[in-house]
């Protein structure tokens, strides 16, 4: 219930003379649309020209695969990101490696960019930073086909990226081994004192929230 | 070689010819910049895509090949039919709406007389003695396509905006016939041509110095008369969908579309004639004529200056119409009414007056009497106002006042 100390009255605004008869209105609207017609600048970015600025510089895009500095494919071909990826959408086929510092490569190496839901999960699991996420946000194919990037294609990605490194995703406060230690321990306690308060409702057989958490 | 042209009839079908054409064109182009205009309002681009054909690579001159594109598309798209319309008349609104708009222009003189051989030809298509009363006549038929698009249409948007579009154009006729009255009263012609004449440097002054307050009168109901906003309830989409041409597709929208364009041109050139002088350039009539614009000029050079002059003004005009409709917010229904009835009437009446008096005296001519009585009518219609404190278009007032808590 609204008391009414709490209603804030907004009275209409006093109109003079001239106002009444419209016309000083008009002008002082004119005024304002003339301003913007000629002096206040295009907000509208021209777009395959002119690129709006990200505002974030760990926007996920879309994926490249990375070179090592022998120029060979870094993946080693260890199933972590096929299998951390939530959508399915990376596809690896692999096979024993040529080369002797690793024992596999990988031979197929293919990612659905229209499955891929930009989760940076595979970015994550690499254990070799071979696959990363670009900023590159701009992809077009003619055909579903056509946005199956296979090795050759992520690798080409690569080569047009590799003077910018990908930004990790910023590290979330209150998640263990990253982040803000002291924060993260102050939502530790405060968890575990809801933890506490709720235990007699635990014993009764429920799983609480709490504990959960 | 061109003697063939020099009859007054043959070169009348060829100005036609060419004034539909070029009438046309800037149609297309006037949406062009209304689109632009509106963008550039909002602080965007507007269109700038389409240039000729790809023909000058990345070059898209600024989209100034968006009319061509637009024009196909209207031509080639779906032409929907409703099965429940009046066919005949659905068909027929629109090329209404459209002819009538047309047909207004062959009164505005567009350059004055053109000496050709031995002949003086009008550059006008028609000349007609009743001149103003005929554009008065032309004018008001516009709305025909507006209501029988709205009837034949057989859906309640329509009718419900078709409705609105003959209230709003009886109630503005009266004031815009009003201050015609005013300018045909001071010149005592109705000749569009002579009432140019009238104006021309060290004949006379503009009609705008005599009667601003007419000229300004005859805007407003302009922007009624066109059905530009803030008087385009006929459209309002946020009540009638689309209003009159909600059933309307392809091709026959696009008349409505270019009929209201055109009508904007018609209305500026018409305006522009009466109280700016026409094709005359001498600001205002105050200095001497500039050269080739005296009404003794009739080489072909002076009739091109005449036309460019009289299509600059026209140019400001169309200008102005978009700036406001991209500036002001639409009437309410009952502000309109009031606008018209309560304000614009008793002033044009009262300036009426004025200017039957001034014409009795013989004072139509003099600056002081026509401004200072229209100072003074301005004045008593602003004391009346502040008086009853109540504006003249109208607000809420009538709604429970503020502050009073509803329902206890």
């Amino acid at each position: 219930m609204i008391s009414d100390a709490d209603i804030i009255l907004i009275k209409e605004p006093k109109l003079s003379a001239a106002d009444k008869l419209y016309l000083t209105q008009i002008a002082e609207g004119v005024k304002v649309t003339l301003n913007h017609l000629f002096f206040k600048p295009k907000i509208t970015v021209e777009y395959p020209e002119e690129k709006r600025q990200l505002r974030v510089d760990n926007y996920r895009g879309v994926h490249r695969l990375n070179r090592d500095p022998d120029d060979r494919v870094a993946c080693v071909a260890c199933f972590m990101c096929e299998t951390a990826c939530p959508a399915h959408c990376i596809h690896i086929v692999a096979d024993e490696s040529p080369w002797d510092d690793r024992e596999k490569y990988p031979e197929q190496f293919d990612i659905d960019e229209l499955r891929c839901i930009y989760c940076g999960m595979c970015e994550e699991a690499c254990p070799v930073d071979a696959i990363e996420l670009t900023t590159e946000y701009d992809m077009v194919g003619h055909s579903r086909d056509e946005m199956i990037f296979d090795k050759e294609k992520l690798l080409s990605v690569y080569d047009q990226t590799k003077d910018v490194k990908p930004r990790k995703n910023p590290k979330i406060s209150g998640y263990e081994g990253t982040g803000d230690r002291a924060k993260y321990d102050q939502l530790r306690q405060r968890l575990e004192e809801i933890v506490e308060k709720s235990s007699p409702d635990e014993a009764n057989g429920g799983t609480s929230e709490g504990n959960k958490l | 070689m061109l003697s063939w042209l020099e009859n007054q009839a043959v070169f009348s079908a060829v100005l036609s010819l060419l004034l539909i054409g070029g009438i046309m064109t800037s149609v297309a182009y006037c949406i062009y910049f209304e689109r632009k205009i509106s963008a550039w309002i909002q602080d965007r681009q507007g269109p700038n895509r389409v240039g000729f054909l790809g023909l000058f690579g990345n070059f898209h001159f600024w989209g100034l090949g968006q009319p061509l594109a637009d024009g196909a598309k209207f031509l080639l798209k779906e032409d929907i039919i409703p099965s429940r319309v009046d066919k005949p008349l659905f068909i027929l609104a629109p090329a209404i709406s459209m002819v009538i708009a047309l047909i207004g222009f062959v009164v505005i003189p567009w350059g004055g007389f053109y000496m050709l051989g031995d002949t003086l030809l009008s550059v006008q298509v028609a000349n007609p003695d009743v001149g103003l009363l005929y554009v008065l006549g032309v004018g008001s038929m516009g709305v025909y396509g507006v209501v029988l698009g709205g009837w034949a249409s057989n859906n309640k948007y329509s009718m419900y905006g078709a409705v609105r579009a003959t209230a709003q154009m009886l109630s503005y006729e009266i004031p815009m016939g009003i201050a015609i009255l005013i300018v045909v009263l001071a010149c005592g012609e109705l000749r569009l041509e002579e009432i140019v004449a009238g104006q021309v440097g060290g004949n006379g002054l503009w009609n705008i110095v005599l009667h601003p307050v007419a000229f300004l009168i005859l805007l407003i109901t302009l922007f009624a008369e066109t059905n530009r906003a803030p008087f385009d309830l006929a459209e309002a989409e946020q009540e009638l969908v689309g209003g009159f041409h909600t059933e309307y597709s392809a091709m026959k929208f696009a008349m409505f579309f270019l009929g209201e364009y055109v009508h904007m041109i018609t209305g500026s050139a018409f305006i522009c004639v009466l109280f700016l002088g026409g094709w005359e350039l001498s600001f205002f009539g105050i200095g001497p004529a500039f050269p080739g614009t005296g009404i003794e000029d009739t080489g072909l050079i002076s009739v091109l200056i005449k036309i460019g002059v009289l299509s600059v003004k026209v140019a400001f005009f169309i200008f102005l119409f978009m700036l406001v409709r991209w500036t002001l917010p639409r009437f309410r229904f009952d502000q309109l009414m009031r606008l018209a009835w309560k304000g614009l009437i008793p002033i044009s009446l009262g300036l009426l007056i004025l200017t039957v008096l001034g014409v009795y005296m013989g004072w139509q001519r003099s600056v002081i009497y026509n401004l200072g009585g229209e100072i003074a009518i301005v004045a008593a219609t602003l004391g009346v106002v502040v008086l009853a404190n109540k504006p003249v278009s109208g607000r809420q007032e009538n709604m429970p006042a503020l502050g009073q808590p509803l329902g206890g």
